[in-house]
């Protein structure tokens, strides 16, 4: 543009980041990549993955694909790797941390350079998010690791952990997925996306350069094969993935039963709710930060929009105002808001999704703004006349593409918000500080965000409810995914079953011969839901043995309808999370003193059942009271933390309800093991249906006279005795059950984690392994109450 | 100013309009911070924009010891913002380039009027008890009609900060109407003083009462105060210059005052006003720099796209 012509138009040139260096740094490498395995780039001989800048399809480099040898390869590195690592002091891991992150922000416009022409991200997005981001997680995590012994005492790392990372945030989910694990002494392989290797290579020289000792971090970009053979591989201790819900449940399923943790950060369809009380102008930039941040290639991207309809015509006028502003360029382009999409194939989909939608009865709005016609350049895109049942409204698109809808009420707005499958992220916009703080709290999601959005920090864990996966990267939630009880070990892998798709399969039982025992009264053991004594379902009861065989009593013999009837009744008691802490608190000591005045029965009951001696028997019931007071006593005491991130507001890590959670009962400790899960679950204001030891049911169902004497809450808690494994198999394929905690053997550990991932509810199992309930240091404590919370993080930014 | 653009003639008080405003400052802040790493004009552009921006300059002087003489020397540098070899250097030797007005107090009026005769460039005088506003408002009507009759074209009045903070919008409006009578032919740039109102909120509610009243031009400030010209206070006001185009059609002028120091600085403003309201804002019919020492850092900017040598002032006529 000539000088003249640019003063009679003040339009904008393309201002280009050069990308000098970056090209060099290619060049050096003669634009070809091996794999980073124990410390040495390898596999020079390996099929190729040809690397492209979507912008303009200029070849970047080839790298190296890795396979399944080399993912062994690299998790012998790491095995290897481990003992000297984990046995650093805490300071010189911290050591290690901090010269990572010092080496980020040294190289800093390199990686954001890299990054653009990788992903086809702008280079603003790269250079003030992405790559600003990695050195803090670095920072923040460095501190983790010089501080474990401090706040981690009585835990351990897990040992090698496998890691699988996407491409729309490359070196960002390299950073979440490296910096903790590191930090608690773990070692990683990591395998970047296809599509977008070349930064973790370029970490993989920071690595070398800061003399990380060799496997403790291995780098092996690559595809499908060593995805697969990642999650397949019996050795990793852990797998941590951040990518679709679809690959997710198949993560979730190849490794169940294998007692390894598992973190998946998956899909989203994120709500970004407008009240008439907001500033609109100030939300309409929010949405342009929500859905046109990276392309809407986000998976907390705030794609689904929902305004009060009072506003909604304005609103709509000023957002496709907004849109025509937009402009859309070259990832290096410093004038630009959004890039390319990542490729070919991502442009397609997003396409289809939108031809989808319009074929549907949406309206389309697309940005009046200067599409480039070559490169994967899809504008931004708005759909009206949508509705709940619009696969655009239900599905994530991952691409610029919003959908808008009204609403009518504050009520219709949170119903609306829950009503998605996944529960990664929401965005409220009210200058209503009563209202932005209810909704925040209605709305099952890991992130909220009043007044902002797409907010992100080392400080607080991200992650999300229900479909959109579980554990957290970030924040001292984080941590603990990658640590493990100093007591715990891992199964045996060698005695894994196999699989058994009967698993479940029962016969309801009949009367046996009463073999000499005494009879006094009939008793008869319903089951207990909805806060009343019900008749099974199937109208079957079963028998209840001594150790020598000798009749106890019958226990109801449960079936699949029972189970439903008792997951309704738990879903109409949810208003229990409502309730005060204090009042929890009041209702667990209820049933603690109830219990005590009963002591003696319970004892009896026990022996009974067991066999136990009268010591032995007393010290359990002992216990059982003692575990309610500490839960009683946890009730109000582990709500949250506030997180010091930079924002300038306040962000607090809520710690919620999981919701509906099924428990099934250890068979040793009848009414400690019961107490022990289901306490520390309603404690934290939970529901639960609970399926008591199968052998000795009674000591659960003799509960029932306490808990209706303790004021508790009609549907709190249901108890369905029976087949436990049968009623699991029913539990765990429920999908208003929202985690299953298994406490039976290792077959069934498995049956579950595997059964789980259709609604991908979160598990707790015991693998066959058995806790001593007697010991309160292992079966008592944050080990439970995490597993009955859920970290929500909600930004407030303050000022006015 | 040019005929073609139509003046906004104000419209009656809404009060409605003003008690539903809404501004959020985290997300303005958070806005305004992405700005700059979202638009940037360089090589051509940014060429452009900085001959543009010296277009858009009031060049100021308002210093309890101006003298006519020094008025005369501003008047001259008004005239003639740029050497023009450095015109030649760029290839826009052909460019008539003059400041946008020249800004100074009552009593420096005739001498500016005289130095300027002969050029479209208007003399802009600061007015109503600068920069505080705390006198008596029936004495300087009679010093507006004054100065007007001397040939002073746009006048910066000072709104009574009072009224923000006890709420009296009627009072700001029945204020600035009468000045606005006062004025006649002359247009009326009102300044709300922004570092002294609190709050973004009332920024965006005196732009509205201040535009519902007939300004011709908001101003964020006297330049005499701590805080100054801030861009998030400059895209609350653009929000409100935008809402009151859509609701009367009124095109209404943006002048920030006090601390534009730098080409960059100024271009910033620039990328503000194009992305909030428009190419048209960066016209000196919409749009001004309250501003001294900006030109200085503009030439020397300027002489370097022309030489490719980094610039001294010294080699710059000063004022």
């Amino acid at each position: 543009m000539t000088l003249k012509t640019a003063f009679e138009t003040l339009a904008y040139v393309p201002a280009m980041e050069s990308d000098a260096t970056a090209q060099a740094w290619l060049d050096a490498h003669d634009r070809k990549f091996g794999l980073f395995i124990n410390g040495e780039m390898v596999g020079q001989g390996n099929e190729t993955l040809a690397i492209h800048c979507p912008a303009d399809n200029q070849h970047l480099a080839d790298v190296a694909s890795a396979t399944a040898a080399d993912v062994d390869n690299a998790y012998q590195a790491a095995r290897a790797a481990f003992t000297g690592w984990s046995q650093l002091s805490d300071h010189k891991r911290a050591q290690y941390l901090y010269a990572i992150a010092r080496s980020v922000q040294k190289h800093d416009r390199l990686f954001a350079v890299l990054e653009a022409l990788d992903n086809g991200k702008s280079i603003r997005e790269a250079r003030d998010i992405d790559v600003p981001l990695v050195a803090r997680h670095f920072y923040h995590h460095a501190g983790w690791a010089q501080l474990m012994g401090q706040t981690m005492a009585g835990y351990q790392p897990l040992g090698v952990v496998g890691q699988v990372i996407p491409w729309n945030f490359p070196l960002l989910m390299l950073a979440w997925k490296i910096a903790p694990a590191l930090a608690m002494g773990n070692t990683v392989v990591i395998k970047p996306a296809p599509a977008t290797p070349l930064t973790a290579l370029l970490f993989a020289e920071i690595c070398q350069s800061v003399g990380l000792p060799k496997g403790v971090v291995n780098i092996l970009p690559g595809g499908d094969e060593a995805g697969k053979a990642i999650t397949a591989h019996a050795g990793f201790d852990k797998i941590a993935f951040t990518g679709s819900t679809e690959v997710g449940k198949i993560i979730r399923r190849a490794t169940a039963g294998r007692d390894i943790k598992l973190s998946l950060e998956l899909g989203g369809k994120s709500p970004f709710i407008v009240f008439a009380s907001a500033d609109q102008d100030a939300a309409i930039e929010g949405l342009v930060d929500a859905i046109w941040f990276n392309q809407g290639e986000v998976c907390c991207a705030g794609s689904r929009l929902l305004v009060q309809e009072s506003i909604a015509p304005e609103f709509f006028r000023k957002l496709k105002a907004r849109m025509d502003k937009l402009r859309l360029g070259h990832p290096l382009d410093k004038t630009i808001d959004m890039g390319a999409v990542v490729d070919q194939a991502q442009y397609k989909q997003i396409e289809a999704w939108v031809q989808l939608g319009i074929s549907g009865g949406a309206d389309c709005y697309q940005a009046n703004c200067v599409v480039p016609t070559e490169g994967a350049y899809y504008p931004p895109t708005l759909l009206t006349n949508v509705d709940q049942a619009s696969p655009v409204v239900t599905e994530e698109i991952f691409g610029p593409v919003l959908v808008g809808m009204t609403f009518r009420m504050k009520s219709e707005a949170i119903a609306l918000a829950n009503n998605t499958r996944y529960g990664l992220a929401a965005s409220i916009w009210s200058e209503n500080i009563n209202q932005a703080l209810e909704v925040a709290t209605k709305i099952r999601a890991g992130a909220v965000w009043i007044n902002s959005t797409n907010q992100f920090d080392a400080a607080a864990g991200f992650g999300g409810y229900y479909e959109s996966g579980f554990g957290r990267e970030g924040g001292k939630e984080g941590l603990y995914e990658y640590v493990r009880s100093a007591a715990e070990t891992r199964l045996d892998l060698s005695t894994l079953p196999e699989r058994d798709a009967n698993w479940g399969a029962h016969t309801p039982a009949f009367p046996i011969p009463a073999n000499g025992a005494t009879t006094g009264v009939d008793r008869t053991s319903k089951m207990y839901i909805g806060g009343k004594q019900a008749r099974p379902d199937g109208h079957y009861s079963y028998a209840v043995l001594d150790p020598k065989n000798a009749l106890v009593g019958y226990a109801s013999d449960g079936n699949r309808k029972d189970i439903r009837n008792a997951v309704a009744a738990a879903h109409a008691a949810k208003g229990w999370a409502d309730r005060t802490p204090h009042n929890r608190a009041q209702i667990l000591y209820y049933i603690a003193e109830n219990l005590a005045i009963r002591q003696a029965e319970f004892v009896d009951r026990l022996r009974a059942q067991t066999g136990a001696t009268r010591k032995a028997a007393e010290q359990e019931v002992e216990l059982s009271i003692s575990r309610l007071f500490s839960y009683a006593a946890w009730a109000d005491k582990f709500g949250g933390t506030v997180q010091e991130t930079p924002l300038y507001g306040l962000v607090v890590g809520l710690t919620e309800p999981v919701g509906v959670i099924g428990i099934t009962c250890p068979a040793d400790a009848p009414l400690l093991g019961f107490i022990s899960l289901v306490a520390p679950a309603i404690a934290r204001g939970n529901t639960v249906i609970a399926i008591p030891s199968q052998s000795a049911p009674l000591s659960a169902t003799d509960l029932y006279q306490i808990l209706e004497t303790s004021d508790l809450p009609a549907g709190v808690i249901n108890i369905v005795t029976g087949n436990q494994d049968h009623l699991t198999k029913t539990l765990v394929e429920h999908d208003d059950v929202d985690a299953m905690w298994y406490f039976g053997d290792a077959l069934g550990s498995r049956e579950v984690e595997y059964r789980s991932a259709d609604n991908m509810k979160r598990t707790w199992v015991s693998n066959g392994k058995q806790i001593d309930w007697l010991n309160s240091t292992a079966a008592e404590g944050a080990l439970f109450l995490r597993a009955a919370t859920q970290v929500k993080n909600i930004w407030t930014p303050m000022g006015d | 100013m040019t005929s073609t653009h139509i003046r906004n003639d104000g419209t009656p008080l809404d009060l409605a309009w003003v008690k539903a405003t809404k501004i959020n400052k985290s997300a303005v802040t958070r806005h305004i911070k992405t700005l700059a790493g979202r638009r940037t004009a360089k090589k051509n552009a940014q060429i452009a924009w900085q001959l543009k921006a010296i277009s858009l300059i009031d060049l100021t002087t308002l210093d309890g010891h101006d003298t006519d003489d020094r008025v005369r020397r501003l008047c001259a540098k008004a005239k003639q913002p740029l050497r023009k070899d450095i015109l030649a250097g760029l290839g826009m030797d052909d460019l008539e380039l003059t400041v946008g007005a020249v800004c100074v107090y009552h009593n420096r009026v005739k001498a500016a009027v005289a130095a300027l005769a002969g050029t479209d460039i208007p003399v802009a005088v600061v007015s109503t008890g600068f920069p505080t506003g705390q006198v008596p408002v029936a004495p300087q009507l009679k010093a507006i009609n004054q100065v007007v009759e001397h040939g002073a074209r746009e006048i910066d009045i000072v709104i009574s900060r009072e009224y923000v903070h006890t709420g009296n919008w009627q009072a700001i409006y029945d204020q600035i109407k009468a000045y606005r009578d006062a004025c006649g032919p002359a247009h009326l740039k009102t300044i709300l003083e922004t570092g002294e109102l609190g709050s973004l909120a009332n920024v965006y509610k005196a732009s509205i009462v201040a535009m519902m009243a007939g300004s011709d031009f908001i101003k964020t400030s006297t330049g005499k105060t701590k805080v100054n010209a801030t861009l998030p206070v400059g895209y609350v006001m653009c929000r409100a210059i935008r809402d009151y185009e859509r609701r009367t059609d009124f095109q209404v002028g943006f002048k920030p005052a006090g601390g534009i120091r730098t080409s960059k600085d100024a271009l910033s403003w620039m990328s503000l006003l194009k992305q909030e309201l428009g190419d048209e804002w960066l016209e000196p019919e919409l749009f001004r720099f309250g501003a001294s020492s900006l030109l200085g850092d503009l030439e020397k900017q300027l002489s370097h796209h022309a030489t490719g040598r980094y610039a001294s002032g010294r080699y710059m006529p000063s004022s």
